[in-house]
């Protein structure tokens, strides 16, 4: 099984915390470009981009939403770097039910950065004067193959969990449904 | 729908427990425009001159500014407006930080505190739900610990929290509210929130604030930010460095203190150390910030970064800004590793950086003199730091002589007596100020000082140079991109304005033109004091990003009030001469209207009577400073001028045979407006 080879665009968005001063500029960027019609309010807690903040422990973190998770984690991080203790989920994109970042304040509905759809470059990054964030785009190479290999390793996983037979009625039932 | 603003007040009456939310007037926008400019109209309207400012009937606003919340870069202001009990004067000191947005966001643009609650309380304001909740267990807490604990009482580390320490819990003259990484620290006001009984004010905002036409205004923000990193870029030459940039003063980042050391004043604003700096103090001091300074830090939505955090060995951390940096090492005569030591104890109680390392240093002058003696001093320590860590303990605590200092000098030169009152020389209308003392009078100064009634030059300074550059070519390289001025004669005054001979201080600028830079001045301040914006980056540095021009604009595409420059001069104009009429009801005159009496060696008594007589009439007001019937009347504050009448304001005034002829002038001239 070879793939072809395809290149992608990766884009990323850099974050060096150690020039976060706090500001929250990202966060009032962001939360007025999605708003509709665009620019007509502003809110941060709307934002997809939040800043863990505790000033007094030197902690900023400036942090994506990424995508939604349904339950919370029942294992959760607590990290040290440079004697600094962070929260837990600190560094955790996930919209989710532990936390009240990452989702619309009056509907709960997540929220999900989506790099600023139709902007030459992220909003949060070009308001971020003090280049505490900056945007890197590349293309990357990437064969076909590498992701079925995934699909491979997900299915096998389903596999072990659930038996082959039951996958395999599932997916008749789910390619019926599509 | 209200853009820019929510159009809602909170109303709490800590007497009664009730709190209310009030919608307010859009036609006071119109005229007032926000922050401190309605806050000065409800002060005019609730609090009358015979309210004490410890009376229940004292309000306390805290306000956020017309714009704050919406994206304009640096628009974070809250304007806490109350009665002073040092000056008993109106007080409004802004803060930075993020209690402003925070507010605007929760639904409010103001929270207005009257009466007195019986037990200490927090304000836990969360969008709708607004609580009034116990604070007993906050009671002698520090100003940034309570911030900490209630914030996880409450399980919301995005709270944003105003508190008072000791010293307001205590009624210090000179007490602060301090909000992390800001502070609204002049006159006194965190005294009337401990007196009121409160301990702070928490707020959480999930709401959104809507603007009037966003493309254009997301237009005018990208300019404002353009110009921003083209001002970082070009510091301003000829100019000394912290005021070359834009910010607040880049205390936190800087190092070198050659100028502030050699030129401020030390002590009880009385020594000038001309030799000061050297290497191995710079080299000292440097490793003491270096050391102490975890990170420079912004307020809400700017990238100017004038405040930082302060960790120092065996104390909590805290967050500092601007002058405090040196005042309590000035003060106490000692070094840097002390001024940041010390300010972290100050900044839990909760004082002004200004007034309380004069108070202590005045109090240890006394003690020299001989005034002050070991009887009104038991325990006294013998070391000189030692002394003023004693002082503040003794002072917020009111124990003791702290009783008599925790007025300010002012009142405990009064009440000391014994010629004391010598020594409280660096105040003007009662209050402390910046500890410099200077050589020739400088005009343009000297009516700022006089007439500044946020009682404080650095409230009221900022858009013209300070000092003449040396050459011409130096001079026409300024004006070159100088577009903020108002109009061009600005830079003509400036062109021709030379360091010696015939156009040089005091007599040029010329008293007229005196007046008109002033005049600009102080009404890019009050703008911002309405708008919310920070004078750090519109109305304190030369050059602003902010300025008369793009600021309609701003506030038309904002709030959607049709806006032009006039317009909003007159505005600022109106509630200038509303804080002013507050004053006049009070008592403050002429009389009151003036420097320090040593601020400057070389005094000119007939060109200061000359530059004030002329000032007071270029702004409407008549020989002894109060707003005259005419000029309130084209400011639409004819309620003003009514008021002044019945009280028998104007009788006492030199001009007073006149002031009955105008009022039939006034009255001919109102029927005139309605026929
Ligand atoms: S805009 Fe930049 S500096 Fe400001 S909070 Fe966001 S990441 Fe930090
Ligand atoms: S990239 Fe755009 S959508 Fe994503 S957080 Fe930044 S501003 Fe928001
Ligand atoms: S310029 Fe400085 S003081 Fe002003 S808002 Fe920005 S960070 Fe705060």
């Amino acid at each position: 099984m070879t793939g072809e080879r395809k290149t992608k665009k990766v884009k990323t968005i850099k974050i060096n915390v150690d020039k976060c001063n706090g500001c929250r500029a990202c966060e009032v960027i962001c939360s007025a470009f999605h708003a509709a019609p665009k620019y007509s309010s502003n809110n941060p807690a709307r934002s997809r981009i939040r800043v863990i903040r505790d000033p007094l422990a030197d902690i900023y973190v400036p942090i994506y939403a990424g995508d939604h998770a349904v339950a919370e984690c029942a294992g959760r991080d607590k990290y040290t770097i440079d004697g600094k203790e962070y929260d837990e989920c600190s560094f955790c994109r996930a919209s989710c039910p532990s936390r009240s970042e990452f989702k619309e304040p009056d509907s709960g509905l997540p929220l999900k950065c989506d790099m600023c759809e139709g902007e030459e470059e992220p909003l949060c990054v070009k308001w971020c004067m003090v280049d505490a964030l900056t945007y890197e785009e590349r293309e990357e190479e990437v064969e076909e193959g590498a992701d079925r290999e995934e699909l491979e390793i997900g299915l096998e996983a389903l596999a072990a969990k659930y038996g082959v037979k039951t996958l395999q009625n599932t997916l008749a039932r789910l390619s019926k449904k599509a | 729908m209200r853009y820019a603003e929510t159009g809602y007040n909170l109303e709490i009456d800590l007497t009664l427990g009730n709190i209310e939310r009030v919608e307010t007037d859009p036609r006071d926008t119109e005229l007032y425009l926000g922050g401190l400019g309605t806050n000065a109209k409800i002060m005019w309207e609730r609090v009358p001159p015979e309210t004490e400012p410890f009376s229940p009937d004292n309000l306390l606003i805290v306000s956020a500014g017309l714009l704050c919340g919406t994206p304009a870069t640096g628009c974070n202001r809250t304007i806490v407006t109350t009665i002073s009990p040092q000056t008993r004067l109106l007080a409004f000191s802004m803060m930075g930080g993020f209690f402003a947005p925070e507010l605007k966001y929760a639904g409010y643009d103001k929270v207005i505190l009257r009466g007195k609650s019986s037990s200490l309380v927090y304000i836990y304001i969360h969008n709708d739900q607004v609580e009034i909740r116990d604070a007993a267990h906050l009671k002698g807490k520090g100003a940034v610990e309570t911030a900490g604990l209630i914030k996880k009482e409450l399980k919301e580390p995005n709270a944003q929290v105003a508190a008072i320490g000791l010293a307001g819990e205590n009624r210090v003259f000179f007490a602060s509210i301090e909000q992390g990484r800001s502070s609204a620290s002049r006159g006194g006001i965190g005294a009337v929130m401990g007196d009121k009984g409160v301990k702070a004010i928490v707020v959480r905002g999930t709401k959104d604030i809507n603007v009037a036409r966003p493309a254009e205004f997301m237009e005018l923000c990208n300019e404002v930010m353009k110009y921003i990193q083209f001002r970082n870029e070009n510091p301003i030459p000829n100019v000394m460095p912290i005021l070359a940039g834009l910010g607040s003063p880049q205390e936190m980042m800087v190092h070198d203190e050659k100028w502030h050391t050699e030129n401020f004043m030390w002590g009880n604003s009385r020594v000038r150390r001309k030799d000061f700096w050297n290497d191995e103090i710079a080299a000292n001091w440097m490793k003491t910030l270096e050391s102490a300074r975890t990170r420079l830090i912004s307020c809400y939505n700017c990238p100017m970064k004038c405040g930082a955090t302060i960790s120092l060995p065996g104390l909590p951390a805290y967050m500092m800004k601007c002058f405090s940096k040196l005042t309590y090492t000035m003060g106490a005569f000692s070094d840097l590793e002390f001024g940041l030591r010390i300010a972290q104890r100050a900044t839990e109680y909760g004082v002004d950086g200004f007034s309380t390392p004069q108070v202590m240093a005045f109090a240890l002058e006394l003690y020299q003199e001989g005034i002050l003696t070991d009887q009104d001093m038991p325990g006294l320590p013998e070391g000189n730091e030692e002394r003023f860590y004693w002082l503040l303990d003794k002072i917020v605590r009111r124990e003791g002589i702290g009783n008599i200092l925790a007025n300010g000098t002012y009142w405990a030169a009064q009440e000391i007596g014994k010629g004391a009152d010598k020594f409280a020389h660096n105040n003007i209308k009662k209050h402390e100020q910046l500890p410099l003392k200077l050589s020739m009078l400088n005009p343009i100064y000297f009516l700022m000082y006089c007439t500044g009634e946020k009682i404080n030059i650095t409230q009221i300074e900022g858009q013209f140079p300070q000092a003449p550059f040396l050459t011409r070519e130096e001079r026409e390289e300024f004006v070159k991109d100088w577009f903020q001025v108002p109009d061009d004669h600005f830079k003509q005054i400036f062109l021709d304005w030379e360091p010696r001979g015939e156009k040089s201080m005091p007599f040029y600028p010329t008293v007229q033109m005196c007046c008109d830079i002033v005049d600009w001045q102080e009404r890019m301040h009050y703008i911002d004091d309405a708008l919310g914006m920070c004078a750090g980056l519109s109305s304190f540095p030369l050059k602003p990003p902010y300025h008369i021009h793009n600021y309609p604009k701003f506030i038309s595409a904002g709030a959607g009030i049709d806006m032009d420059e006039e317009k909003l001069a007159q505005a600022a104009r109106r509630y200038r001469t509303l804080v002013r009429a507050i004053n006049i009801g009070r008592g403050m005159r002429r009389k009151d209207d003036r420097p320090p009496e040593n601020h400057w060696k070389k005094r000119f008594p007939e060109l200061e009577k000359e530059l004030l007589d002329t000032y007071y009439k270029f702004k409407g007001w008549n020989a002894d400073g109060i707003p005259t019937l005419v000029s309130l009347h084209e400011l639409g504050l004819d309620y003003v001028g009514e008021e002044f009448l019945k009280r028998g304001i104007y009788s006492d005034s030199p001009d007073e045979a006149s002031a009955d002829a105008m009022a039939n002038k006034v009255q001919k001239s109102m029927k005139g407006d309605v026929s």
